[in-house]
């Protein structure tokens, strides 16, 4: 009898305990949330998204930031959806799971997910802005971000062809489709709603990362006029007006939030769009 | 079934197209051996451990301290977000209604999408002075290990949530009609059971958090010196190639694309280790 009522002295230590950590964790991502909030709802206005910075940044708003950072999102996705559509469904739909083909390149794309950021950094520098003589731009930095997007890019869109039942492939094959027009025509179509989820993610990964632009993109703070211009990626402006710039930290806060509601945004519909979509294509 | 010419076409398309992305991590390696090799040559490998002192203006080029901020900070951070993370787990499965459940998962799924830039924004606004109180400037050793833990905490969490859904239900019926407490179900049969889903989270954490760049960058300080208390500011790997890699020159910068070679390497061990305990799948 002692041992049963110890047992439920020792569940109950062990659900104050989870609850207490469960808490606490909440607590802090409000804290963080509210933090940036606060610090960055007075400075937020209409003028703040459509003006260019000014003395550094601690004036003014972040337009030329705003555009820079779409244009190097919009180089990302150029240049790693096509690629990552293609090897997705190499490995889906032509290479056997046990294939040493499939299988290097599988182990290279997990090696590839784990790179830190700034190493991504380096080698853009390295490679897209000496190497192939791009200098610090636009185009540098977004062909940076894409490289390290695609191992994100590849693996939902895999997953999402995978997860397509065979009765597709057997329907089109009876009615003698080539592999090609199946692909385009029937597997693709119906992959749909994972490419976009995928996609949607891959947008939030990148528009997040601050590492790998500093040496890519740059920093100039100018509206830029071409994608062989450097731009600065609105994380490096954040990091800038923090840690270079004295009394930067209003418009710090204010540049966070924008991009925090960005994400949260990105990554809610992305959510949001996989419960709804995905759920559905697995029941069919 | 023999592939049509259009077919056969597509699929050598496709196979260059993930040599291309299978490629890129090769790329990148090569990329950092090229850019190391001459302060290799000039300086050998032995001086990034040996050398008085990290002074590369003055061709010594001793890592070492920012390899130990690098890996304590890690080791703090990966102890202190490991057991909330399983908590965490746990709180979702065995102990929040569904719907709190529910709720609990999208809230750590929107702390895995906030950019390390605001984190760092957070850390040094609130954090580091908290710190600063008990012993200042606050930007220590401690800030750093307190913001990784809350960032690597949503992936070792999502992780461990995958690999406790895993456990199958019989398991937990059978617990049940062996009239098991809660905690001895836990921690006889759910945890042993998802073991390898627990350390693949942990072994990804890892990764992230030796691999953080922008977040420690802010909040450590970055004074080269082997930290002796955990107020101490220390520098990290990652946040020395990102401090000084935009005046470096020569054989300065040469020993940066070094310290990217070490990060890589050590991520290339973690990964294999992962890939060992869970024989496939290790990204999520």
């Amino acid at each position: 009898m002692a041992k049963g009522r110890w047992n439920r002295w020792r569940d109950a230590i062990v659900a104050v305990t989870t609850w207490t950590a469960a808490i606490l964790v909440a607590v802090v991502f409000v804290w963080l949330l509210a933090d940036i909030v606060i610090g960055g709802i007075a400075k937020l206005s209409w003028t703040f998204l459509t003006e260019a910075p000014r003395d550094a940044g601690r004036a003014g708003g972040i337009a030329p930031i705003l555009v820079s950072t779409a244009l190097i999102l919009a180089v990302c996705m150029v240049a790693s959806v096509p690629l990552s559509l293609a090897t997705a469904i190499l490995l889906a739909e032509f290479t056997p799971a046990d294939g040493i083909f499939g299988r290097v390149v599988r182990r290279s794309l997990d090696v590839l997910a784990g790179v830190p950021s700034i190493v991504f950094g380096l080698f853009g520098y390295a490679f897209f802005c000496n190497t192939l003589g791009l200098g610090f731009s636009i185009l540098s930095g977004g062909l940076t971000l894409a490289c390290m997007v695609l191992p994100l890019l590849i693996r939902t869109t895999e997953e999402g062809m995978r997860s397509l039942s065979d009765d597709y492939r057997r329907a089109a094959a009876a009615l003698g489709m080539t592999r090609t027009t199946t692909i385009f025509k029937v597997l693709l179509p119906a992959a749909l709603p994972s490419l976009i989820v995928g996609l949607i993610l891959s947008i939030g990964r990148a528009s997040a990362e601050t590492a790998a632009l500093i040496f890519t993109s740059g920093y100039v703070d100018r509206m830029p006029s071409s994608l062989w211009d450097s731009g600065r990626a609105i994380t490096v402006h954040i990091l800038d007006l923090a840690i270079n710039v004295p009394g930067g930290t209003e418009n710090a806060y204010a540049t966070a939030l924008v991009l925090v509601m960005a994400l949260l945004i990105i990554n809610s519909v992305a959510s949001w769009l996989g419960q709804r979509w995905l759920r559905r294509s697995i029941v069919r | 079934m023999s592939l049509s010419l259009r077919d056969r076409i597509l699929v050598w398309s496709l196979r260059g197209a993930a040599l291309v992305a299978g490629a890129i991590v090769a790329l990148i390696v090569v990329f950092l051996f090229i850019g190391s090799f001459p302060v290799m040559r000039d300086a050998g490998l032995g001086s990034f451990f040996l050398d008085e002192a990290w002074r590369p203006t003055e061709q010594l080029y001793n890592l070492t301290p920012m390899l130990w901020g690098s890996i304590l900070v890690t080791i703090g951070a990966v102890s202190l977000a490991t057991p909330l993370a399983v908590l965490s787990a746990l709180f979702c499965h065995f102990y929040a209604p569904a719907a709190l459940a529910r709720i609990y998962r999208r809230l750590i799924e929107l702390l895995a999408g906030i950019p390390s830039v605001v984190y760092g924004l957070w850390g040094l606004m609130v954090l580091a002075p908290m710190i600063g109180l008990i012993s200042a400037p606050g930007t220590s050793l401690l800030a750093g290990i307190l913001i990784l833990s809350i960032m690597i905490l949503p992936t070792i969490a999502m992780l461990a949530d995958a690999a406790i859904s895993n456990v199958p239900r019989s398991f937990m019926y059978g617990c049940a009609a062996l009239g098991f407490s809660r905690w001895t179900t836990i921690r006889r049969i759910v945890l042993p059971t998802a073991r390898s889903g627990l350390l693949t989270g942990v072994i990804m954490g890892t990764g992230r958090a030796i691999g953080e760049t922008m977040a420690v960058l802010m909040v450590c300080g970055n004074a080269v010196r082997t930290p002796g208390s955990i107020f101490d500011s220390v520098r990290t790997l990652t946040a020395n190639i990102a401090l000084e890699m935009a005046y470096a020159t020569d054989n300065h910068r040469a020993s940066l694309f070094v310290s990217g070679l070490i990060l890589t390497a050590i991520i290339f061990g973690l990964v294999m280790l992962a890939e060992v305990l869970s024989r496939g799948r290790i990204y999520g």
